[in-house]
Parts: structure tokens; C-alpha cells; sequence
């Protein structure tokens, strides 16, 4: 008997193709969006832990000298004579064609066994990694980037190291690097001691960084990006259940006469519901695996703009390609199910809840619509109450989501409220009799149309929300890159003697030189980098202050006052005024006054900029490579610095072209959610396609007496056309507040909580028209099909409808 | 072998409850031909909706061979129907999904008492064999109500159920339909009670039943 009714049931899906194609489609897409973001967030942060495996900072803890990037490698020697158990690393940027690689060097006799890398070396290996020639150990990927004419030792690829990084031995790093005799930071093996090793063993004063966790750190910075991500996964994946919840609709309302004469022919219910469950998981389950398949495709083909963005914004290594994870299938195929479920909840409790007979009478739909509106309306109330209150409390990211989902949710629930006040007005303000009657008509159609107009809401303000959100951050980055780039070129040496060269080179060629040394510290218990800048116009003409005290810049030259970033400022409470000390290498203290917080977007830790001259006078260890040139003649001098001092080009730059990079870093992220903002919008068009086909054949019987009454089909359809563009245009508008609230919340708490920083918000009117556009184009491909097929009903199935009394 | 006493059935309505049987009381025999009738709105369907346990009443009682309806949860009253009852309604209920063929044979299929030599003999009879591959909606009113005839009878119910099986249809075609199903019930000495209102239909049978206000007003041998 089971096998007769399951073979029943999907006998209706034989004459309605489309009808199961829609819903196969909705849960595909709901499927893919959801899945394909999960496949980049998981790539990323395996990528995360990778690096930060094969770094070491993981587990380890690692010793850095107070106040200096590198040390003598005598001091491990001396380290090592007293007994502490430490191994070397050496660690830096390698340029090669453009392309930024992190070089890795290690010891491998000392390093710790279950460091990435190290197992490995045995025999030959560990022979030509040791030997004069040396020896690069890498993955496949990166192997593949490593461009085939540059000078490097022999490369061997091995699984398990980070993308983007080479490990080599020690000597070969410090030569590659350029760091003869100079170490970056010691690993403290597992069974060493405790402690800080004493001043009197090597000379250096030392700081113990415990160890980063798996994600080495990166995670913190990267985690709003990928919430992000997640949160646009999870509303297209609610939109795209709108669609299998419409289609499963669909489905009911036109197998109720079958299910009605299957019950009456004897088949028990339980049996028909457990059949029914059985049909669903089936279809789940094909959804499910092309969807999964689909997602796949997605985020393979985003992964490297995402990856870019990710390296661009906040350094992040990023594999460009995507593994597949068993574990992201299996997910992948409960999320259908679990979708399929959750949008067949409501269908499978009017089946059992179905009588047997069809009731006598009429459905009343003006008093349930009426009382539906009210619980939502009273849900919606609460939901902005939430929102209200979270937007002057919200200190965390899960309350900033928080935030974002009330408010989201509480204007998809009012929408159908407001859309039925209007309709409301326009139906008694409408003369004539069709004008009324398509205004009423419309507010009748809301109830099933409803679910796709919330779904075109959710779209349309993730669209503007997260469109604001960009738009805004490239404009005020690059802004700001215009206040603070100001010196046209900017120029880095290969090491301090070449920098005095440099300097001394310099200061008979162009306008200014402009020392910008900086060093690495520890305020209280965070870390924090001090910067300094030299006395000029350049700084105190241009540079973006927040807040300041008077003569903030004037204060600094008396090492009375220092500035702090606005990530410092937010972390630590400071204003203008307070006080800070900054330890120094000598065991001494400075203490100044904050004179002024500037704005320093996309930098992950705290800054303090001093003046330069007291800066490398109290540092006597800072790196003094780096300089900005003013000058009118910017080509002939990067032209002449890069034959004198036989710089490689990304050691000189302009102004222009630091710009250009990181616009084309915007580019990327743009393509990112432009297309997830697209394959939204298509969700949405898909479940307003799908509510408009459920809807006609339920509307036939209100159609029909019109029809008999002298109107021509044409005409009918051309109403209908006009009455889906006009609530599809009504929700655009209404979505152009709740997407900019979505942009407050994103820039003014998420951004605040994420990053320590506060975007400034601006508004984009152009883009809102662009969407308006949209949603009517949405609306207009979406209510095509259906509007075609009631211009082409044949009459007879119009009359149909008078023949057939219940 | 259906013996209802005593059954009230009422709706509930805005404001108050409306009965609609209000006591009735029959006796059907094995192999009897029975025609209710009634003015409309006399609950003439709601009593046949009650017989083929397909609705529940609020007093009295119904037994169908000795099987008693009241208290028999949904299951038992589902395998009821599927074993014992054949029902032709007036709108024919044929599903659309599924071809002629497919359809004659359904409710056999589903009782387990598919028999093909029976079957095949069964759509020759009706005058189908000819559009066993068609859909229902590519048939006239009189061919799907003769499908759903042939629906009801292949299951061998003991009881076969009508709600005015001819009301859609016109007079000749409809007493062709009528032919064919006073020939399968005798055959299959089946028992039927047939809603109709029309009184030439009515005479064709043993017995008539007629309701008025709920009630059995009179029974009269045709
Ligand atoms: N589901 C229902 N809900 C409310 N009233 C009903 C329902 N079904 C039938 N009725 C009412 O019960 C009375 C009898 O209906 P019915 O049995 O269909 O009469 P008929 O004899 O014409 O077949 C009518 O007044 C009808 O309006
Ligand atoms: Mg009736």
C-alpha cells in the first residue's frame, strides 16, 4: 500500500514539471548560498590555523627582544651555553614579481618534533637543507606561484605548511632576507622553564609571548568578515526557503482533492503522513547533494577575491583554492534537510489537520488575515524595542548581530502592516469601481504574497545595508589614505647604513625628509607599536585628527604629549588628556599626556606616535629604514633612488600607486558582495515567481466573475502585472530605511566592536534608485510567466469555475 | 447488516450549534438497494458522510455488520473504508494525476484485492477499455462517473455509498451510469444507499428513505 500512494503522490509532480522544479531550485539555492559561504569561512580559517601551526604560534611560547624586530644570534648562543631550551626562527616578507611570500626559517635540530615541516627532514633532505645551497620546503600551491626565473635554492613541495610561506633553514632565510647574523624570535621548547630569561645571560631584555591559540590571532581581526559572510549566507538561505516553503504551498493546495479522496478511499493518516515525510526526505536529499555540488562552484569561484581581500585588509594568508571537507557535505546535506523540514513544517500540520470533508463554508480570510497582522504587528513592535535598546547598549559582536537580526526581522514582519495601511488608503481614495476593486484585491493578495515581499525586503536592505557599508569604507579609506599619504614618495633601505645613506642622499634632492621609524612594545598587557614622526607641515597640515587638544602638534616636539589611534583610544578609554607611559628599553619611563587621537582604519593594534628625534634618542634600537620624500619631481627621483641604492621597486613607492593598490583591494571585496548581493536578489525574484503561481490558480474563482462581467483576460492580466510591481515598488521604499539601519549597525557596533573603529556612514541615493530599479525588473520577470498564463487561460477553465459547485 | 439508531449530528456555527440529524433510525438488509431522499439541506450527505465513516456524529449509533462506528479512532475507521465501503460522489473525485487505468484500478490496489481477470472485465463493461491511457480531464462527465463506479465496485465492497451520482450529468447518460451500477451491485451482491432526488431513480430501487428535518419521515417499498 505504501509503495501505491508514494507512487500517487509523486504522479502530481508528472503534470506539474515547473511545480517541482521551483521547489528542487529554491532548495538548491538555499542549499548552495549557505554551504558556499560556510566552504569560504571554513577554508579561511584552516588556513589560519595553518599558519599559524607552521609559524609555531600555536602552541609555543616564543622570546622577542624589548624594543628591536631582530637580535644577535649570539644571544641564542649565550641563551642556549645557560641552559634554556629554545630553537631560532628567522622570519620575513620576501617579494618576488610582485607576489608577497612569508620565508620561515628554522633550526632544524633544535626545533621543536611536531613542528609542521620538521618530521620530514631526513636523509638527503635534511642534507640539502642544511647544506650551502639549501633547500625550500613548500606547498604545492605556492610552489606553483614561485616565479620560475628568481634566484632561489632548489624547492621541494610538502603537504601541511601555510600557503604562501617557505620554510628553509635558518642560514638560507637570513641570506634570502638579508639578516646575516640576526634572529627574529626564539620558540621556548615544551619542557624548558618558566620565566623570562635574566638581563645578565645574553644582554637583552626579553618578552615572553604566550601562545596565540589556533587561529594565531588572525581570527579576532577577520572574524567580522567572515560574520559577515555567515550573515549573508543565512538570510539567503531564509530567503531561499521562502521559495521551497511556497512551492510546497503550491503543492498542497492542489493535491488537497487528491489527499481528500485518498482518505476517503480508506488510506489511514499516518500512513499518508509518513509517506509524505518519505517524499520529502527524498527530494531533500537530491536538493541537498546539488546543492552542496552547487555551492561548491560558488565559493570556489569567489575564494580568491575573497582571499585577496582577506590578505589586503588585514593580512591574512588565505588559500586561493578550496579543499573539500567530508564534514562540510555532511553539514551541507542536513542544512537541506533541516530547510526542507522547516519550510514542510506547515504543510504536513494542515495535512493531518485536514478534514476529511471540505468545510461548507468559505474560508473567512478578512477576519484571520486581520488577526494575523495584529500578532505581527505586536512582533514587529517588539522586535524594534529590542533593537532600539541593543543599538545604545550593544558592546559585543553577538549583540551587534543581535541587533542587526531585530532589526531585520522586525521590518519583515511590519511589512505586511504597512503594506496594508496603503493599500488600505489607496482602496478609499480609488473611484470607480475596477480601481477599487484592484486595490482591495490587492490587500487580498498580501497574505500569500507576503512571504515573498519579506523576502524581497530581507534582499533589498542586505543589499543597501552591506552596499552602504563598503561603499562608505572605500570613501572614507581612501579619503583618509589622501590626509595621510600625503609625501609623495615613500622609501624603505635594506638596512640602517644604507638608510643614512639614503637620508643623506635625499635631503639635497627634494623638499623634505621625513623620518618614520617605529618600534614594537607592550603598554600595560597589549601589545602596542610607537611611531615616529618628524616636525613638519606634512603631519600638522594633513593628518586626520578625531579629537585634540590645542597645539597637539607643538607638544609633541616637547615629549610632553604623544598621539594614540582610535583602536588604542576605544580599547583602553583614553581621551585627550589622560595620561600614558611608555616603558623603555632602559628600564626608565615616559610619560606624556594624550594630546590628540587620529582615525587609522584597517590597522589591527594599537598606535602611539611620538616625535622622531626623542623616539630613536630613548629607542636606541629602532630599525631607522624608513622615509618619506616631499617632492615635485616624484618619477626622476623613485627613477634615481632605485639606480643608486639598487632598491627593488617594492621598497620605493608613490603615493599614487600605494592608492591604487589598495583601490584594486576594493575592487575585489565589491565583486565579492556584488555577486552574493545578486544571487540574493535572484532568490527573491525565484519566491515571488513562486507565490505568484500558487496564487493564480487560487485566484481563479475571484477572477473569473470579472471575466464574466466583460472584462477580457488581457486586461486582467495586465492588472495583475501592475499590482505585483506596484507592492514590489511599495517594498523598495520601504527597505531603503531598514538597509540604511542595517549600515548603522554594521559600521557604528559592528565595526566598533570588530575593529575598535568607527566608520563614518554616507549615503548613497544613486544606489537606491539602481535598486528600485532592481526590485521592479525582480518583479516584473517574477509575475511574467503567471501573467501570461491568465492572459491565455481558456475560457473554459474560467467557466470551469462557475460549473463546478461544492 | 446497517443499522443506525438514535444518530444526531449538529455543525457548529458562529453562534450556536445547528442540528442537523436529529434521531434517525434505519435498518438496511444484506443485498438491499436503498434510495435516500429529501429535500436539499435535509443532511442527506451528512448522513452518507457519517455511513461511509468518513465524518463523526455526536449521539446514537451506526453498525455495519455488526461493527460498531462510535469510538473507532481514525485508523480503524480508515480501514474500514478501504476494506468494506465503496463511495461515488457527485463531483466524481478521480485523481488527476494518474491515468484512467490507473485510477479504475486504485481502490482495489489499495485494499489489497486486486484481481485482473475482474478488472479487466470491469472497464470492458463500463465501456472504458478504450481510454484506459487517457487522464480524467481529457473524459466527459458521464465517462469519469462511470470510472468512478468501476473505482468503487473492483474493491468488492459489502457496501457501496452514492451521493447523487448523477447529479452532473444529464438524464440519459446519467440513467446509463445508473444501469451499470444496479448491474455491478447485484453481482456483487453488494448492499447500496444512494442519495438522489430524483424520483424516477428512487423507484428503481427496493426501499426508499425519506428525510425531512433530520429525521426519517418516511419509508416507503418502492
Ligand atoms: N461542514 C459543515 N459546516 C456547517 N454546516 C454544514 C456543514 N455541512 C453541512 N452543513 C449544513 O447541514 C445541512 C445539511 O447539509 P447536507 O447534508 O449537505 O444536505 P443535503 O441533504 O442537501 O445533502 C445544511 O444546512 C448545510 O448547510
Ligand atoms: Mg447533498
Amino acid at each position: 500500500m505504501t509503495g501505491l500512494i508514494l507512487r500517487t503522490l509523486l504522479s502530481h509532480w508528472r503534470s506539474r514539471p515547473f511545480q517541482i522544479v521551483t521547489l528542487l531550485l529554491g532548495l538548491i539555492v538555499a542549499t548552495a548560498l549557505w554551504s558556499g559561504v560556510q566552504a569560504i569561512n571554513a577554508e579561511a580559517r584552516a588556513s589560519y590555523a595553518q599558519a599559524a601551526a607552521t609559524l609555531g604560534t600555536d602552541r609555543f611560547d616564543s622570546l622577542r627582544p624589548r624594543g628591536a624586530q631582530r637580535f644577535d644570534q649570539r644571544a641564542y648562543v649565550a641563551l642556549r651555553r645557560a641552559g634554556w631550551l629554545v630553537s631560532p626562527i628567522v622570519e620575513g616578507d620576501l617579494r618576488l614579481d610582485g607576489a608577497r611570500f612569508r620565508v620561515l626559517g628554522i633550526d632544524p635540530v633544535t626545533a621543536p618534533a611536531d613542528l609542521p615541516a620538521r618530521p620530514d627532514l631526513q636523509g638527503d633532505a635534511l642534507t640539502g637543507f642544511l647544506g650551502q645551497a639549501g633547500l625550500i620546503l613548500t606547498g604545492a600551491q605556492t610552489a606553483g606561484r614561485l616565479p620560475a626565473d628568481a634566484d632561489l635554492p632548489p624547492v621541494r613541495v610538502m603537504d601541511g605548511i601555510a600557503p604562501r610561506t617557505l620554510v628553509m633553514d635558518i642560514g638560507t632565510a637570513q641570506r634570502l632576507l638579508g639578516m646575516s647574523g640576526q634572529l627574529s624570535r626564539l620558540i621556548v621548547l615544551p619542557e624548558a622553564q618558566d620565566g623570562i630569561p635574566p638581563l645578565a645571560v645574553a644582554g637583552i631584555e626579553w618578552n615572553r609571548i604566550a601562545p596565540r591559540g589556533a587561529d594565531g590571532g588572525i581570527a579576532a581581526l577577520t572574524d567580522s568578515f567572515h560574520l559577515n559572510l555567515t550573515a549573508f549566507g543565512f538570510l539567503a538561505f531564509a530567503v531561499g526557503l521562502f521559495i521551497v516553503y511556497s512551492s510546497i504551498g503550491l503543492a498542497f493546495e492542489q493535491r488537497k482533492p487528491m489527499l481528500r479522496t485518498l482518505r476517503a478511499l480508506g488510506v489511514p493518516l499516518r500512513l499518508l503522513m509518513l509517506v509524505m515525510v518519505v517524499e520529502l526526505t527524498a527530494l531533500a536529499l537530491l536538493a541537498g547533494i546539488a546543492g552542496v555540488a552547487l555551492g561548491y562552484l560558488i565559493a570556489a569561484s569567489l575564494l580568491p577575491d575573497v582571499a585577496a581581500t582577506l590578505q589586503g585588509l588585514y593580512g591574512a594568508q588565505v588559500s586561493g583554492t578550496l579543499s573539500l571537507r567530508p564534514a562540510w557535505w555532511l553539514t551541507g546535506l542536513a542544512i537541506a534537510m533541516g530547510g526542507a523540514g522547516l519550510a514542510a513544517a506547515d504543510t504536513l500540520w494542515r495535512t493531518a489537520r485536514m478534514p476529511l470533508l471540505s468545510a461548507a463554508l468559505p474560508e473567512a480570510w478578512h477576519g484571520a488575515q486581520r488577526r494575523a497582522q495584529r500578532v505581527q504587528g505586536i512582533a514587529a513592535l517588539g522586535c524594534f524595542a529590542l533593537a532600539a535598546v541593543l543599538s545604545q547598549t550593544a558592546s559585543s559582536l553577538t549583540a551587534g548581530f543581535v541587533l542587526m537580526g531585530a532589526l531585520l526581522i522586525g521590518a519583515a514582519l511590519s511589512l505586511p502592516v504597512m503594506l496594508s495601511v496603503i493599500l488600505g488608503l489607496g482602496a478609499r481614495r480609488a473611484r470607480g469601481p475596477l480601481a477599487q476593486w484592484g486595490w482591495a484585491d490587492a490587500r487580498q493578495q498580501m497574505s500569500r504574497l507576503s512571504l515573498a515581499l519579506m523576502a524581497l525586503l530581507l534582499a533589498l536592505s542586505a543589499n543597501i545595508g552591506v552596499g552602504t557599508m563598503v561603499m562608505s569604507f572605500r570613501d572614507t579609506f581612501t579619503g583618509w589614505l589622501d590626509q595621510r599619504l600625503v609625501a609623495e614618495v615613500y622609501v624603505t633601505a635594506s638596512d640602517a647604513a644604507q638608510g643614512q645613506e639614503i637620508q643623506r642622499w635625499a635631503q639635497g634632492r627634494v623638499d623634505a625628509v621625513l623620518p618614520i621609524w617605529s618600534t614594537e612594545t607592550r603598554l600595560g598587557d597589549m601589545p602596542a607599536s610607537i611611531y615616529g614622526v618628524a616636525q613638519h607641515a606634512t603631519y600638522s597640515d594633513h593628518w586626520p585628527l578625531i579629537e585634540e587638544l590645542p597645539d597637539a602638534w607643538q607638544s609633541l616636539a616637547s615629549g610632553q604629549a604623544a598621539m594614540i589611534n582610535e583602536q588604542m583610544a576605544g580599547r583602553r578609554d583614553l581621551s585627550p588628556g589622560d595620561r600614558i607611559t611608555v616603558p623603555l628599553p632602559d628600564g626608565g619611563e615616559w610619560p606624556m599626556i594624550v594630546a590628540a587621537i587620529y582615525s587609522d582604519y584597517g590597522n589591527p593594534t594599537d598606535q602611539v606616535m611620538v616625535d622622531v628625534d626623542l623616539l630613536s634618542e630613548r629607542f636606541p634600537d629602532i630599525e631607522r629604514l624608513r622615509f618619506a620624500l616631499r617632492t615635485d619631481q616624484t618619477a626622476e627621483i623613485i627613477a634615481e633612488a632605485r639606480d643608486r641604492f639598487a632598491l627593488p621597486s617594492d621598497q620605493i613607492t608613490d603615493q599614487a600607486a600605494i592608492k591604487a593598490l589598495s583601490l584594486a583591494i576594493f575592487e575585489r571585496t565589491f565583486t565579492v558582495t556584488g555577486a552574493l548581493n545578486v544571487l540574493t536578489l535572484a532568490v527573491a525574484a525565484l519566491a515571488l515567481l513562486t507565490a505568484m503561481l500558487t496564487l493564480q490558480l487560487m485566484r481563479l474563482p475571484w477572477l473569473a466573475p470579472l471575466w464574466a462581467m466583460g472584462l477580457t483576460r488581457a486586461a486582467l492580466a495586465r492588472a495583475e502585472l501592475l499590482k505585483v510591481m506596484a507592492l514590489a515598488l511599495l517594498t523598495a521604499i520601504l527597505a531603503i530605511p531598514v538597509g540604511l539601519g542595517v549600515a548603522w549597525v554594521l559600521t557604528n557596533v559592528i565595526n566598533v566592536t570588530a575593529f575598535g573603529w568607527r566608520l563614518p556612514m554616507n549615503v548613497y541615493p544613486a544606489d537606491w534608485l539602481r535598486l528600485i530599479g532592481l526590485s521592479l525588473l525582480t518583479a516584473a520577470i517574477a509575475a511574467g510567466l503567471p501573467v501570461l498564463r491568465l492572459a491565455r487561460t481558456a475560457p473554459r477553465t474560467l467557466l470551469g469555475v462557475f460549473a463546478s459547485e461544492r | 447488516m446497517l443499522t443506525i439508531t438514535d444518530l444526531h449530528k449538529s455543525f457548529e456555527t458562529a453562534d450556536a450549534p445547528m442540528p442537523v440529524l436529529r434521531g434517525v433510525d434505519m435498518e438496511i438488509a444484506t443485498g438491499e438497494c436503498v434510495a435516500l431522499t429529501g429535500e436539499s439541506g435535509s443532511g442527506k450527505s451528512t448522513l452518507l458522510h457519517l455511513v461511509a465513516a468518513l465524518d463523526t456524529f455526536d449521539r446514537g449509533s451506526i453498525t455495519l455488520d455488526g461493527q460498531e462506528f462510535s469510538g473507532m479512532g481514525d485508523t480503524a475507521r480508515a480501514n474500514l473504508r478501504r476494506t468494506r465501503i465503496g463511495v461515488i460522489f457527485q463531483q466524481f473525485n478521480l485523481i488527476p494525476s494518474l491515468s484512467v487505468g490507473d485510477n479504475l484500478s486504485f481502490h482495489a490496489r489499495l485494499s489489497d484485492r486486486y484481481d485482473a481477470a475482474w478488472q479487466a472485465e470491469l472497464t470492458e463493461r463500463l465501456g472504458l477499455s478504450e481510454l484506459v491511457h487517457r487522464w480524467p480531464e481529457q473524459l466527459s462527465g458521464g465517462q469519469q462517473q462511470r470510472v468512478a463506479v468501476g473505482r468503487a465496485i473492483a474493491a468488492r465492497p459489502a457496501l457501496v455509498l452514492a451521493d447523487e451520482p448523477t447529479g452532473n450529468l444529464d438524464e440519459a447518460t446519467g440513467s446509463a451510469v445508473m444501469d451499470l451500477l444496479l448491474d455491478l451491485v447485484a453481482e456483487t451482491q453488494a448492499t447500496l444507499l444512494m442519495v438522489t432526488h430524483s424520483g424516477a431513480l428512487a423507484a428503481r430501487l427496493n426501499r426508499r428513505i425519506h428525510l425531512r428535518h433530520g429525521r426519517v419521515a418516511e419509508v416507503a417499498a418502492a
